[in-house]
């Protein structure tokens, strides 16, 4: 290759790429690729993974189009990116669907072989764009992919159809060039990933090397980019998604409390994943029952929590609806449970592989008779595992049902997480009554928590159940003023929690004209939309709830410190309804339900206009 | 094992097992009977160790149940008993589970987690209280109703078929079904006992009457006059015979059951269909459980089959056992730092 020119290298903070194709094109396998060899080399990122919820819908078709976006950078990166700078477009439907988001001026690379009349047909374009004058804002490059993928391969005992499958590695290639990302990483990812099938090995490396050496050979691209290392805080780093920093979350909660864990869960998008890490880890005497439904995950929980395990269910909107009796049992038999409930896209079943935050009210409110339970939810992706590790905490504690809110965008994307050591996390204390001089099922601490007498305990045999138990001795009763007391000593219980989690953190001034407030996964878009508004002269602060029942004791303070409370989320305004109501002030609400996270820009105009039209104070 | 089984001295009697919890149901209601049975037969069945038992419960009459044992309990959610008594067990396979259910509870709203435990073979005792009507409910036909019953919801009669819950079981190779009758006291001690021995999930149905809203439903299984004549005692290695003299038994042709007379010297016990409750395939044991679909047939009682797989939680407890043997005790900081990983100097 000595006889290739260098070309030019031109440094940029930040790029956001999306790949897009068909759901067999093997897009989100490119895309991570791309992000763990983007993190590997000390860049910051985020991604956002947007893929239908068809697994291989008729190739060609829009809504068969599956995409993945990253946005990386060697400054911090808070988001997937808005707008991508660089859209690969592996067929005709791929660049109808994502080309209006593409920025002005941004850089196209589509595989003009897939350009024929049919895949035209199928993405609704009466003539080729890549033959009229429709692209001509852009810089596009038509690189024949395919035929260019088949050309490497030559010689391989493979079908075309299994040739056709490595042209995603061949687009790699091509972008871990254009970026300057080494192929190693990607070379011993596929050397692991078929290790029984040493032609698929062959193959996927010649293609992802062919498309290095295109970008090297060619005269098409006339600059590459470079993207230096982010300044990092010192540690050793992975890059995580947020359902692994779930799993992992609940693992390290487990083995901090000295109590075995107990899955109970029913296979659903977005939150299966979880199921899936943890049913890996059964040296750590972890138990995953995948349960005949919903219902039964929760049962099946409630069950092991009886027992004295650290028991958890996961799920997403839908079956967190149809768990809902479960969790009340929980909540009736004061037992220690976690519910994590993976937002998707609703009512019903809505947009299961999509994104969205609306299941706040139902997590607060959504039970038959007076049901507190506590409410967190993380804010990226690598929150996951400590907001996991959190809600074990709380639960086991109180003994109470704790609800952990993450999303679609979270649980897929990802980010670098510099790693914790195993002895920098809080030991989780668990103590099991086991003395029956004075026991009473529901004696109470001075958490207000009773005791917990797990089966197989000498002298401790007591029943528990859904019917309302009398104070401190745990009969049944139908005592008017005992369900009283009862119903305000289960409130009260989840109310003093208060007394033990962190103060509402102000990101800028304490108080001030504006405040934004957020809570979940639009932290990284809030982030990126202060920071640009203060770039622009505005003064405002950022407000990010990870407490939502009960919420920090300084909430009401940090709001009546601003003039104007601000709630963007991705709902009709749920954080909204339940700041008005606890604490009687008004607020301004952007509220974008898309099944996408929102956009930094959206944000950024509302701030502009609620300070005064975008004029800097 | 006893060292010398001369001395076994009985640690527990009756009334340990029961709770200082008043008895709610009816009087006369079949519950008491099923509630004595069990409190008799825990002493020989737990001999040591008591707080090992659990019961779990769903909603209804039966559900009831566990107040009344001074075990560990659990009264759960409508249907839901075998779900939550699957996490007591998979959580702790040391303990000794039962449930105890009814034929809504268990057939009605929670029917899938019914055939999925049989399915799974959990390692559960489950004593269904078939009294084919919604007690607490006051009076609804259940699913386990005959068709036609006329009940508050059904003044015309019903017009759905109903389940058969042993044919059920069976279907979703339960390891151990067997039925039983409220008014036979010792014949239910020996069911429960069989059901505690067994190793996985034993499903034992009991008819039992609801004196308040479904009175006599299996009068003619338990009236003096009329129940040697409808009821087939099911034992193992022995000849199905059955009727007020012995004389009549059941006879197999082909797949087909018939009933033929003994007394008259045309048939001798030798030509009766013999018990075997540890059949290979579930074929006769079904035959059985559909015995008395025909009006002329008797209803049978005893362990229609016992089979051994193992239980789902040993399952569940043998696989860690054997990934811990082959990767080593988990190691959390491994875990964490084990994938890809890159340091920022």
């Amino acid at each position: 290759m000595s006889d290739v020119k260098e070309k030019d290298f031109r440094v940029v903070t930040n790029v956001t790429v999306r790949f897009a194709g068909d759901s067999g094109d093997g897009m989100q396998l490119t895309g991570s690729q791309f992000s763990d060899t983007t993190a590997f080399i000390g860049n910051d990122l985020n991604t956002l993974p947007d893929y239908p919820a068809e697994i291989r819908a008729p190739a060609g078709t829009i809504y068969g189009v599956s995409g993945f976006q990253l946005s990386f950078g060697s400054d911090d990166v808070n988001t997937p990116g808005d707008l991508p700078d660089v859209l690969v477009a592996m067929n005709p439907a791929a660049l109808r669907k994502n080309m209006k988001e593409l920025k002005r001026g941004g850089v196209l690379i589509v595989n003009s072989d897939a350009f024929d009349q049919k895949n035209l047909k199928l993405a609704n374009y009466d003539s080729n764009p890549l033959a009229d004058d429709s692209l001509s804002g852009y810089e596009l490059h038509q690189v024949p992919i395919s035929s260019l993928t088949a050309n490497a391969l030559e010689g391989l005992p493979l079908s075309p159809k299994e040739v056709s499958r490595c042209k995603n590695f061949f687009a790699l290639g091509l972008m871990y060039w254009l970026y300057d990302r080494p192929l190693k990483n990607t070379e011993d990812w596929i050397k692991d990933k078929f290790k029984n099938k040493p032609e698929y090995v062959e193959a996927n490396t010649k293609a992802l090397q062919a498309g290095h050496k295109f970008g090297e050979m060619t005269e098409v691209f006339t600059t590459r980019y470079k993207v230096e290392a982010a300044k990092l805080p010192k540690g050793i780093y992975r890059n995580i998604s947020g359902n692994e920093a779930t799993a992992l979350g609940f693992l390290a909660a487990s083995v901090k409390s000295g109590l075995p864990l107990f899955l109970g869960s029913y296979p659903i998008t977005p939150a299966s994943e979880i199921l899936q890490y943890i049913s890996a880890y059964k040296n750590f005497g972890v138990k995953t029952v995948q349960a005949e439904d919903e219902i039964a995950g929760v049962c099946a929980a409630i069950g092991a929590a009886f027992a004295g395990h650290l028991a958890i269910t996961n799920t997403s909107g839908p079956g967190l609806a149809l768990k809902t009796e479960g969790i009340g049992l929980a909540v009736m038999t004061e037992l220690p449970l976690v519910i994590i409930d993976v937002q998707r896209g609703g009512p019903s079943t809505g947009l299961p592989t999509k994104t969205e935050q609306a299941d706040l009210l139902q997590s607060i409110y959504g039970r038959n008779g007076e049901a507190p339970v506590c409410v967190i939810a993380a804010r990226t992706p690598r929150d996951c595992f400590y907001m996991a590790v959190e809600a074990s905490r709380i639960a086991l504690k109180y003994m109470t049902p704790v609800i952990l809110l993450t999303d679609g965008y979270l649980a897929n994307g990802s980010e670098p997480w510099r790693i914790p050591h195993v002895n920098e996390l809080p030991d989780i204390p668990v103590k099991f009554r086991t003395d029956p001089e004075g026991y009473y099922p529901y004696l109470r601490d001075e958490n207000l928590s009773r005791p917990w007498a797990i089966p197989g305990t000498p002298g401790l045999e007591h029943r528990i159940g859904g019917l309302e138990k009398a104070d401190v001795y745990g009969t049944v009763s139908y005592d008017p003023d005992n369900h009283d007391r009862m119903v305000k000593l289960r409130t009260e219980k989840v109310k003093r929690i208060v007394d033990d989690i962190p103060d509402l953190e102000v990101d800028g001034d304490d108080q001030g004209e504006l405040l934004v407030l957020g809570w979940g996964s639009t932290y990284g878009t809030i982030k990126d939309a202060v920071i640009k508004a203060r770039h622009a002269g505005l003064k405002l602060s950022h407000a990010h709830l990870r407490y939502l029942n009960p919420m920090p004791k300084n909430t009401e303070q940090v709001l009546k410190n601003f003039n104007t409370v601000f709630i963007p989320e991705i709902n009709l305004g749920q954080l909204a309804h339940v700041i008005r109501s606890e604490f009687l002030i008004k607020v301004e609400q952007l509220n974008i339900v898309r099944g996408l996270p929102l956009k930094v820009n959206d944000i950024l105009q509302r701030i502009n206009t609620l300070l005064g039209g975008g004029n800097g104070k | 094992m006893a060292n010398n089984p001369e001395v076994v001295t009985q640690k527990y009697t009756a009334k340990d097992f029961s709770s200082d919890q008043d008895v709610r149901w009816c009087p006369g209601c079949g519950d008491y009977s099923i509630l004595a049975q069990v409190q008799r037969t825990f002493p020989e069945l737990v001999q040591t160790n008591k707080e090992k038992i659990v019961w779990v419960s769903g909603i209804g009459c039966s559900s009831r149940f566990p107040y009344y044992m001074n075990t560990y309990g659990f009264h759960g959610i409508h249907g839901r008993a075998a779900i939550i008594a699957t996490g007591v067990k998979v959580a702790n396979p040391d303990l000794s589970v039962w449930v105890a259910t009814g034929d809504g509870d268990m057939l009605s709203i929670g029917g899938n987690h019914f055939i999925h435990a049989c399915r799974k073979n959990v390692d559960l005792k489950i004593l269904l209280f078939n009294n084919r009507i919604y007690g607490l409910t006051k009076g609804q036909y259940s699913p386990t109703s005959e068709k036609g019953k006329v009940t508050k919801t059904t003044p015309f009669g019903s017009v759905d078929y109903p389940f058969n819950p042993l044919s059920l079981a069976l279907g979703s190779d339960a390891t151990f079904v067997a039925r039983s009758i409220d008014r036979n006291p010792k014949h239910m001690q020996e069911m429960i006992k069989r059901a505690g021995q067994h190793k996985g999930l034993a499903l034992l149905e009991i008819f039992q009457n609801c004196n308040i809203f479904n009175d006599g439903a299996f009068e003619l299984l338990t009236e003096k006059e009329t129940k040697d004549d409808h009821v087939l005692v099911l034992e193992h290695g022995k000849p199905m015979v059955f009727g007020k003299n012995h004389d009549k038994g059941i006879k197999l042709d082909g797949a087909h059951p018939i009933v033929v007379d003994i007394s008259n010297g045309k048939y001798s016990k030798d030509d009766l269909w013999v018990h075997d409750e540890f059949s290979d395939a579930p074929v006769h044991a079904m035959i059985l459980a559909h015995l008395d679909d025909r009006p002329d047939m008797p209803s049978p009682v005893g362990v229609f089959r016992q089979y051994f797989k193992e239980s789902y939680d040993e399952g569940i407890k043998t696989q860690i056992n054997m990934i811990k043997q082959k990767k080593g005790e988990g190691d959390l900081e491994k875990v964490l730092f084990g994938a890809n990983t890159w340091e920022v100097i």
